[in-house]
């Protein structure tokens, strides 16, 4: 092993004297009789694998290399049985925490009567719905798919970043990635003890009918809605649509009839139950919503305040990982589960408030700013990574528009190793974890998505910005 | 099955297909060029006449030149029949209609359009074409192989079939349509050695050079040639062959259904039409008038097929 573990950051494979940690130690006995010669070779396989499999994502406005891989990184991020045990706890309270808020404040509002959250925050926030009020979604299932951001920075400090309560994405690199791995290392899996994520799209098909809409009879009928090929994530679409045995639909293919949201078949049209759209809130009805939309469906929404079809996840449940609201998550675990929140939220300035401004201002080198309705990495400043320039020309933007912008101190990621040329070399790594709800109960997949920045010392793990992804271990002990 | 899908899959199919028409197209082209320098112009103009791109061809190249041909018709974008853009085209219908694939189908057809993108990516000396065209056609057939073996054998496989067979059909029509006059009884030309070169060119254009020796040991003529391309029931790419597939897919997809269209009835009215023609009197009543009218029927079946099972609407 050609790595010490000297490093200011929590290193989850080796500990300050450069000893493995427990769920290392057959990984490391087996990578140590490695031939490095023979890895890298598996490596540039596993990137042509990849690549014939078609797992790439679209990177708009490139028109060359307008389909990219995202760099897969041959080393498992382990983590244990103890560890999981606790992160999952914590999930799942504040998954629970999360739908009980969505009902709440799509109905009685009580956590606003008793005044824990402001209620601008609420009112004057395009991710809450209107035409969300006092409606009862199928199975009283808001978030049927959560994909919740935690970094680590100790052994049992855990922070969440971001719930993802819309629609998250990379489920399916989380389930390549393993294919992946057993494919190539067979051997490692016969070693440890490795949590299976392989029925993911099985559960998730379960989840999806268990939440079917009271107009439905029979089995349900469920399909995926795609914003179509030139989307990002279109293979994931097409992916979870193929191993649920979903039909894969678009805008066009769907119309509403007799009250129904029907696909345009061979043979007809055919009513669908539930519908797990990959469409945002805004494109889901051009009658509702953007009128210019042409990826939605006209008349969705009416269907769905009558109880003709489920859809997953329910509107208006971006309200619920606004950033602007992320501060507010301790008090909204407390009010709804009457406990204290396992997992740790990053403490966050919101920049709307002129004390909270003021401060961010001055600190604006050490601390790390988002947009409040950003995502993927843009728009974003790494304080400690920006130069000058950039610092001066995100002050001027704080400046202009305060409310825009929430700010939190840059946290010192956990490192797990990558294989580079060198050897094993530390890299900053977070973890999404994937949350299936429905009525029958929550249900969280081991492990989750571990991504990676590439870029030694970088924070900044998007597959927009150069991060690439782990196969992520939940060990079974 | 979508409406959408069921394009999807038929488009992907002819795409496919085309993909190896063209290919078969530019080498027997290659072939006369190489062999009898002094057709080669003339040939080149047919290749681009049957390929349905001449007027396009000429507004980017003032003559035609085989070189200029093999790369319009193999690696030019702007034309959008020409091998690349085909594969493109049958790699973008594949993914499009992803959940009806299998992994083997879907694997095959994207790393065809990877493999021939890079093959295709530089300009193509004439040392370099046998094997590029080579690499085309193995490339489409190990797509087929996959359908072959794993697909099952319900809607989807039928709708694929239904895009081949119509885009193959349509394709032998066409060399037919460009050469038939060589296949006419004509006393000036018997025996003479342009009516072997355009013979043998229509037989390399349907890769049938051989297998018509063959069913032919005898005599080679216009007649039998005609006989061969036309009507024979074994030959893959006969329009007879493909009027049968094309209905019994019909057929088959009726009976998943329960039902059936117009489709069905114009494709069943082909095939008959094919199996109680014979030659002589296809010669008689205008060989020329005779394909004509086959391209205007399969195109109709086409038209019918993508409102019948609602492709787009």
């Amino acid at each position: 092993m050609t790595m010490t573990g000297e490093t200011p950051h929590f290193d989850e494979m080796l500990r300050a004297d450069g000893s493995v940690r427990d769920p290392y130690d057959e990984f490391c006995a087996w990578y140590s009789a490695q031939d490095a010669g023979r890895l890298r070779i598996k490596s540039r396989d596993a990137e042509n694998f990849f690549r014939r499999t078609g797992i790439t994502f679209a990177v708009y406005g490139e028109e060359e290399a307008s389909e990219r891989l995202i760099p897969f990184d041959i080393v498992p991020r382990i983590i244990s049985g103890r560890e999981w045990a606790r992160l999952s706890r914590g999930i799942e309270q504040r998954v629970r925490a999360i739908n009980a808020f969505l009902y709440d404040i799509y109905h009685r509002q009580e956590i606003l009567r008793a005044g824990r959250i402001p209620i601008e925050l609420i009112a004057k926030n395009d991710a809450y719905l209107p035409q969300m009020i006092g409606m009862d979604p199928p199975g009283g299932i808001y978030t049927h798919i959560i994909g919740v951001d935690i970094v680590r920075t100790g052994p049992d400090q855990f922070y969440v970043l971001e719930d993802n309560a819309r629609t998250p994405s990379g489920v399916s690199y989380m389930l390549e990635n393993r294919e992946t791995m057993l494919h190539m290392f067979p051997e490692l899996f016969r070693k440890n003890r490795v949590r299976e994520v392989s029925d993911y799209p099985r559960k998730l098909r379960r989840s999806l009918a268990a939440s079917a809409p009271r107009a439905c009879n029979g089995a349900p009928e469920i399909a995926v809605l795609t914003p179509g090929i030139h989307n990002s994530a279109y293979f994931e679409h097409s992916f979870l649509a193929d191993q649920m045995g979903a039909e894969l639909v678009e805008g066009h293919d769907l119309r509403v009839i007799d009250g129904r949201v029907a696909m345009r078949t061979t043979q007809g049209y055919r009513a669908i139950d539930v519908l797990y759209r990959r469409v945002d809130d805004d494109y889901l009805d051009p009658l509702t919503f953007r009128p210019e939309s042409a990826l939605g469906v006209p008349g969705i929404m009416d269907v769905y305040r009558a109880g003709g079809i489920t859809i997953a996840n329910a509107p208006g449940t971006g309200i619920s990982d606004d950033k602007a609201l992320y501060s507010y998550m301790p008090e909204i675990i407390e009010f709804y589960t009457g406990e204290k929140a396992i997992l740790e939220n990053v403490p966050t300035w919101r920049c709307s408030e002129a004390d909270s401004l003021a401060y961010v201002l001055e600190h604006l080198a050490e601390l790390v700013v988002k947009e409040v309705h950003g995502s993927g990495g843009y728009g974003m400043l790494v304080g400690p990574a920006a130069n000058r320039k950039e610092l001066a020309a995100f002050r001027a933007k704080l400046k202009a528009r305060p409310a825009n912008y929430i700010a939190q101190p840059t946290l010192s990621l956990s490192t797990v190793p990558i294989m580079t040329r060198q050897g094993l070399a530390p890299r900053h790594v977070d973890l999404r974890p994937f949350v299936l709800v429905s009525p029958k109960g929550i249900d969280i997949t081991p492990g989750g998505l571990t991504r990676v920045a590439l870029k030694k010392g970088s924070l900044v793990v998007n597959s927009s910005q150069g991060g690439g992804t782990k196969d992520s271990w939940v060990l079974d002990e | 099955m979508l409406g959408k899908t069921a394009g999807g899959l038929f488009w992907m199919q002819r795409y496919l297909e085309r993909s190896e028409n063209i290919a078969r197209l530019v080498d027997a082209g290659f072939r006369i060029a190489l062999t009898r320098s002094e057709a080669a112009e003339d040939e080149w103009g047919s290749v681009l006449t049957t390929a349905g791109v001449k007027r396009a061809y000429l507004q980017r190249y003032d003559k035609v030149d085989g070189s200029s041909v093999i790369n319009f018709l193999l690696r030019d974008k702007t034309n959008p029949s020409s091998v690349i853009s085909v594969i493109e085209s049958a790699r973008n219908n594949a993914r499009l209609v992803r959940t009806a694939l299998t992994r083997e189908v879907w694997e095959a057809t994207n790393e065809c359009w990877m493999t021939l993108k890079e093959a295709l990516r530089t300009q193509i000396s004439d040392n370099d074409l046998p094997d590029v065209l080579s690499l085309i056609r193995q490339q489409s057939a190990l797509v087929r192989g996959a359908q072959s073996g794993t697909m099952m054998r319900n809607d989807i496989y039928f709708f694929a079939q239904l895009g081949a067979f119509v885009e193959r059909a349509d394709s032998t029509a066409r060399i037919l349509d460009v050469k038939y006059y060589v296949l006419l009884p004509s006393l000036s030309y018997v025996g003479s050695s342009l009516d072997n070169v355009q013979w043998e060119t229509i037989l390399r254009s349907v890769s049938a050079y051989r297998a018509f020796r063959w069913l032919n040991p005898g005599e080679t003529n216009p007649r039998n040639i005609a006989q061969f391309m036309i009507l024979d029931r074994v030959m893959p790419r006969s329009l007879a062959f493909c009027a049968g597939r094309m209905a019994g897919a019909l057929e088959a997809i009726a009976r998943e259904y329960g039902g059936s269209g117009e489709s069905l009835e114009l494709a069943c009215a082909l095939r008959r039409d094919l199996e109680q023609a014979n030659i002589d009197m296809i010669v008689d009543n205008g060989l020329h008038q005779f394909i004509q009218d086959f391209i205007k029927r399969n195109n109709a079946i086409s038209a019918r097929i993508e409102q019948e099972f609602r492709f787009y609407l």
